[in-house]
């Protein structure tokens, strides 16, 4: 712009040709950038004029028609822990309840509505969520864009998801909660053993959770493709994003199963259809079919992005670029695919042909190769490198151990005979929170030590950080270990009590203190953030020398990102990058501009502008939401209540004449000197 | 900083067609979500076919072919002006726009007033046994998608004479086209399920 430097014109070229070719796999260097700080002191009326294009309104109005993918990513992330708290709440009343036997501190029903409303909660409130919603935040930032694509739908996303959330709580709390369990086996939940609302409300909670994970999944697969800084072909792109690309694309295929079983379920109990009904030539092994099909891709949805995590920590504690980038590219794809066939592992004791069964049980061991190479990967990453250990990286650790611990129980009970055994004992209550409190929570918690500084802007304590780890590991080892045992002696999930003369009330004493345990290590964790709120140490740009975007800006960034957009000559950029890397200029300041590139190399294209905030997002999603809840009551209103859904659509598409005006003319009616154009503009104007 | 190279992107264009722009990742995008619904629909109908000992279950006739064959013919015949809505999107020709939008919209209307005696030649109810449930629900699943595409069309017809006309409205153009597709092809599945399988199966 001012400075004039050689144009690209972007028909091609672009950054990639220049600068040296640097090795992937060398050891990295910090490139020592100056602080983003000072390109906005060097261009202030630039930095003012993108601060208020890009920022909220203010106040509380601008906080409801914010389309800021910081602001949104930031509810969504602190919302998505307000459900932990709320269900790990559940799992401490469970646990208060099971600490002796015939202990009556919980009654049967609510302690049935408890375990439903914490494994709902866990899998579709938070876990899902929080991977979306920390993905919303970074990867704009970690592929140098400016913004999420459609942004406005990711604002709808977080709406439907927060009221389908405070809607199913509400009816937890006026006794209408569901209980029957967080699959809803028909026919259990079906309309003859479960009258009233309860398992409607569970079905249309899935529903809100499904659509907020399909318009998330389309916006990131779309930012991913067509939103890379210049020169971050396919083959650069962080592990991290890869990661978040697997992940959007099993959502494409997991969800939509379950958008079907939930409507298939509730039309069974209020229209009287008859899918899963035996005696009309329905089944209820095809609710088991249509929710596992779903149910276990889920894991990897979950499992997929904390995978991410661990690759974008640890080449950062051991001071060396990632091992085996194609390797953990190609494990990510592989479990993708994987993660399809292997649902009918939870069905063993559902009477299957044999030999299904045996498919499965080979397609479950097959699953282990991937996961083997990626922590191999990961391994040999630490071992040639210099490993200091932060809290992320503890609890990078702490995933190692108790991930490979799930994982072998895991390929234990892929074994028929043994999971007929132990199906529906605590031995699987134990295998599955290994895995997902292992697999992605330990992570989870890693990340949010890692990237903290970056959402605040200031450091956590690194003391009360290892007390955190210390305290979540040692409380989750045992609290979850000894279900093992208790499985093993069987001890079956789901009974509000036992009996004094089964023996169990030692080991399940052990479990609940360790529940304690693991609570306090939360705890700590929710003070060291409003510690660090207040005296945390200032981070800078790039506290912890990383090799990512992210770390190219403030912290916390700027509501436009970057001032300008940086380009990119290599995997771990802020390590390999000349010193003279180019950066983008030309983007508009007046409205959300962002560069659009191709898809493979992510070489210039063409520059597309994001709408401003608006409330229609947060309109459409209310009115959705009516439809839902009250289709709870009467069929009648998914007829009725689309209409204030589609007239919420449409406001949100019609174009604005102002924005229109406003622009330039030859940017109004672009490819100017074409005939065609002259045509156009003579009939609208 | 100022050992920084520039790119300077003011120049570039500021939409674009095809692959190339962020609204068809979309697009594709609800059509792999919505084709992997229907084809879980179509897997359940197969299931569900496998637990009586005859198809239609006792008692109950397959839909009567007529209306439904009468869709069919209307909806393969609306790819054409379909097509030409888009070719003139690509080279944005406003009034062919609006004349071929126009048309795609009216035999998608009629197909939605046909649609109507196809529920009523159906033969069965949602509620009469499994079969009647997983038939209505590939008729509601398809109708749903013809109703918002119907409507998505309608909106944009109305955005070309209203304006305001930018390259990013037969960007849109374009993008509904593709869309339309979909829900063409779509019934040829549902149709050869729903219509053609109880006669052979």
């Amino acid at each position: 712009m001012r400075r004039r430097k050689k144009k690209e014109d972007g028909k091609g070229k672009g950054a990639r040709a220049k600068g040296p070719r640097l090795g992937d796999d060398k050891p990295g260097e910090a490139v020592t950038r100056p602080p983003a700080a000072a390109l906005a002191e060097e261009f202030p009326d630039e930095h003012k004029a993108l601060e208020k294009t890009w920022g909220d309104k203010p106040g509380f109005w601008g906080w409801l028609t914010s389309a800021n993918h910081k602001s949104i990513g930031r509810r969504f992330i602190i919302t998505a822990f307000g459900f932990f708290i709320f269900g790990g709440i559940l799992a401490a009343l469970m646990r208060i309840q099971l600490a002796r036997p015939e202990n009556n501190f919980l009654g049967p029903d609510l302690y049935n509505q408890i375990f439903t409303m914490h494994g709902t909660t866990m899998m579709f409130l938070f876990a899902v969520p929080v991977m979306e919603a920390m993905a919303v935040y970074l990867v704009p930032l970690m592929i140098g864009s400016r913004s999420v694509a459609f942004p406005r739908l990711n604002a709808f996303g977080y709406w439907v998801y927060l009221f389908g959330g405070v809607m199913i709580y509400v009816a937890f709390i006026l006794n209408v909660g569901p209980d029957t369990g967080w699959f809803s086996y028909v026919p259990l939940s079906g309309p003859e053993y479960s009258p009233g609302k309860r398992v409607d409300f569970w079905a249309q909670l899935i529903t809100f959770t499904e659509v907020s994970a399909l318009v998330v999944a389309t916006e990131l697969i779309a930012t991913i493709f067509k939103l890379r800084a210049p020169g971050m072909s396919l083959n650069r792109i962080p592990l991290y994003v890869w990661a978040i690309l697997v992940m959007a694309f099993m959502i494409f295929f997991a969800m939509p199963t379950v958008a079907l079983a939930s409507v298939t379920l509730i039309t069974d109990r209020l229209v009287s259809t008859h899918f899963f009904n035996p005696a009309e030539g329905g089944d209820p092994i095809l609710w088991q079919h249509l929710f596992w099909f779903f149910g276990h891709p889920e894991v990897y949805i979950i499992f997929i992005p904390a995978t991410g995590f661990v690759s974008a920590i640890i080449p950062t504690f051991v001071r060396r670029p990632i091992f085996g980038y194609k390797a953990l590219v190609l494990s990510l794809v592989a479990t993708g695919f994987i993660g399809f066939g292997l649902w009918v592992h939870h069905m063993f004791t559902a009477g299957r042909p044999r030999m299904g069964e045996s498919f499965f049980t080979a397609a479950t061991m097959m699953i282990v190769i991937p996961s083997g190479v990626q922590i191999f990967c990961w391994i040999v990453t630490i071992w040639r490198g210099r490993p200091v250990f932060k809290t992320p990286m503890l609890f990078v650790m702490g995933f190692f151990f108790t991930f490979v611990m799930g994982g072998m129980t895991g390929v234990m009970q892929a074994s028929i005979p043994l999971d007929l055994q132990v199906h529906d004992t605590y031995f699987v209550v134990a295998h599955f929170h290994y895995v997902l409190i292992g697999g992605a929570l330990f992570p989870l918690f890693g990340a949010f030590y890692y990237w903290m500084p970056k959402f605040t802007g200031r450091m956590l304590s690194e003391r009360l950080g290892k007390l955190n780890f210390w305290l979540m590991f040692a409380g989750f080892n045992l609290t979850f270990f000894p279900m093992h045992q208790l499985g093993l002696e069987g001890m079956p999930r789901r009974v509000y009590t036992y009996l004094p003369g089964m023996n169990w009330g030692g080991l399940n004493l052990a479990a609940s203190a360790g529940a304690a345990l693991l609570t306090l290590g939360v705890l700590v964790f929710i003070v060291n953030f409003f510690k660090s709120r207040r005296t945390g140490e200032p981070a800078g740009d790039n506290p912890w020398g990383a090799s990512t975007l992210e770390w190219a800006t403030t912290s916390p960034p700027p509501a436009y990102n970057f001032l300008r957009p940086p380009t990119v000559a290599g995997r771990d950029t802020l390590w390999t990058e000349p010193p003279d890397q180019p950066e983008i200029v030309g983007l508009r300041s007046d409205v959300r501009q962002v560069l659009v590139t191709k898809m493979l190399d992510a070489e210039p294209d063409h520059v597309e502008e994001f709408p401003s905030p608006t409330v229609w997002p947060l309109v459409t999603a209310l009115a959705t939401t009516a439809l839902f809840i009250c289709s709870v009551f009467t069929p009648w209103a998914v007829v009725w209540g689309s209409i204030p859904v589609a007239v919420a659509l449409i406001g949100w598409f019609w174009p604005k004449k102002r924005d229109a005006e406003e622009r330039p003319p030859e940017e109004v009616m672009e490819r100017a000197g074409e005939e065609a154009a002259l045509r156009v503009a003579e009939g609208a104007l | 900083m100022s050992a920084r190279r520039t790119i300077d992107v003011s120049k570039l264009p500021t939409y674009a067609f095809g692959h190339r722009q962020l609204t068809w990742w979309a697009t594709w995008s609800i059509i792999l979500m919505e084709g992997t619904m229907l084809v879980v629909f179509l897997i359940s109908y197969f299931f569900l076919r496998t637990r009586v000992p005859t198809w239609p279950p006792g008692g109950t006739n397959a839909p009567d072919l007529l209306w439904g064959t009468v869709n069919t013919v209307i909806l393969l015949a609306s790819v054409v002006p379909n097509q030409l809505a888009k070719k003139a999107a690509e080279r944005l020709d406003l009034r062919g726009v609006r004349v071929w939008m126009i048309v795609t919209l009216a035999f998608a209307v009629a197909f939605a007033v046909v649609r109507v005696f196809e529920f009523g030649a159906l033969n069965v109810r949602w509620d009469t046994n499994a079969y009647g449930s997983i038939v209505w629900a590939n008729m509601v699943f398809h109708t749903t998608h013809l109703l918002t595409d119907m409507v998505d069309t309608a909106v944009l017809v109305l955005l070309m004479f209203t304006g305001p006309i930018e390259g990013k409205r037969f960007v849109d153009v374009s993008e509904n086209s593709i869309y339309w597709d979909f829900v063409v092809v779509i019934w040829l599945l549902v149709y050869a399920v729903i219509y053609i399988a109880p006669r052979v199966l």
